[in-house]
């Protein structure tokens, strides 16, 4: 298998759309015939960056590159980025709107069950610009 | 417990995933938060929720749940209804509230969660 890479937009405050990413790459890992365990935890993971994105900034995209050691997801945002990333992980923290609460999120879960169902995990953020949540998964042992 | 055990027990109408009534459930959340779900659920589990969007079904989607329940008489629109059917998640309708449509599948042996 070749390295492969897939782009997908995320748009700002759209939550009728929001998912839509997350489930493109859920079918096309499951195409692709990658255990069902890695895709659910991988698609978890997913959904949580892609409505983070939705609620929080102006704007992003979802990267996937799919490698034969790993699986890597990116995904950066265009927005305020995060004021304290350690105060964020923290699990009942959240800063989302009343919109973002009656679609059902905001309980201040998404970034530490991104951790939890990733492999590794990075959070990088800069105050004005914008976030990059990079989330992997490895395919095989020590990869 | 079969899902249609489930429709039977919450008097519930069926709104798509016929084809499914014989999958087997093993446990059951209630919750009106996304985010929960999405932190606690594994496994072959059947969603009660108030919350009606598309969201729920994305949710549903992303952590492999079997079924969703709506409850309290919230019925969904079409393209709820059409997301769901994409993705072979079978979606009840119950009147009951979150609260009496869980103890009656409590009572009938379906078991809530463990949490880690």
């Amino acid at each position: 298998m070749e390295q492969m890479k897939y782009t997908f937009n995320v748009e700002k405050d759209d939550f009728v759309l929001a998912g839509q990413a997350s489930s493109n790459i859920k079918k096309l890992l499951r195409q692709l015939g990658i255990d069902s365990g890695i895709i659910r935890r991988l698609a978890i993971a997913t959904y949580e960056a892609e409505i983070n994105i939705v609620i929080h900034s102006l704007g992003g995209c979802i990267e996937l590159e799919i490698d034969p050691s790993y699986i890597r997801v990116i995904a950066a945002d265009r927005g305020p980025g995060i004021e304290d990333i350690d105060l964020a992980m923290q699990e009942g923290y959240s800063t989302a709107t009343d919109k973002a609460r009656e679609m059902g999120f905001g309980a201040g879960m998404g970034l530490p069950n991104m951790k939890r169902n990733s492999d590794r995990f990075y959070v990088r953020s800069e105050k004005g610009k914008g976030t990059v949540i990079t989330i992997e998964m490895a395919l095989k042992a020590g990869a | 417990m079969k899902v249609r055990e489930i429709a039977e027990a919450l008097n519930a109408e069926i709104l798509c995933g016929f084809d499914g009534l014989d999958t087997e459930i093993s446990c059951a959340f209630g919750s009106d938060l996304m985010s929960d779900v999405l932190a606690f659920v594994k496994g072959k589990t059947v969603l009660l929720t108030g919350l009606i969007n598309q969201q729920v079904i994305r949710t549903a989607e992303m952590a492999d749940l079997s079924a969703i329940v709506f409850v309290r008489g919230k019925k969904p629109e079409e393209d709820i209804i059409r997301l769901a059917q994409e993705n072979n998640i079978i979606v009840l309708l119950t009147r009951d509230t979150l609260y009496s449509a869980s103890g009656k599948l409590y009572a009938r042996g379906l078991a809530g969660i463990q949490l880690d």
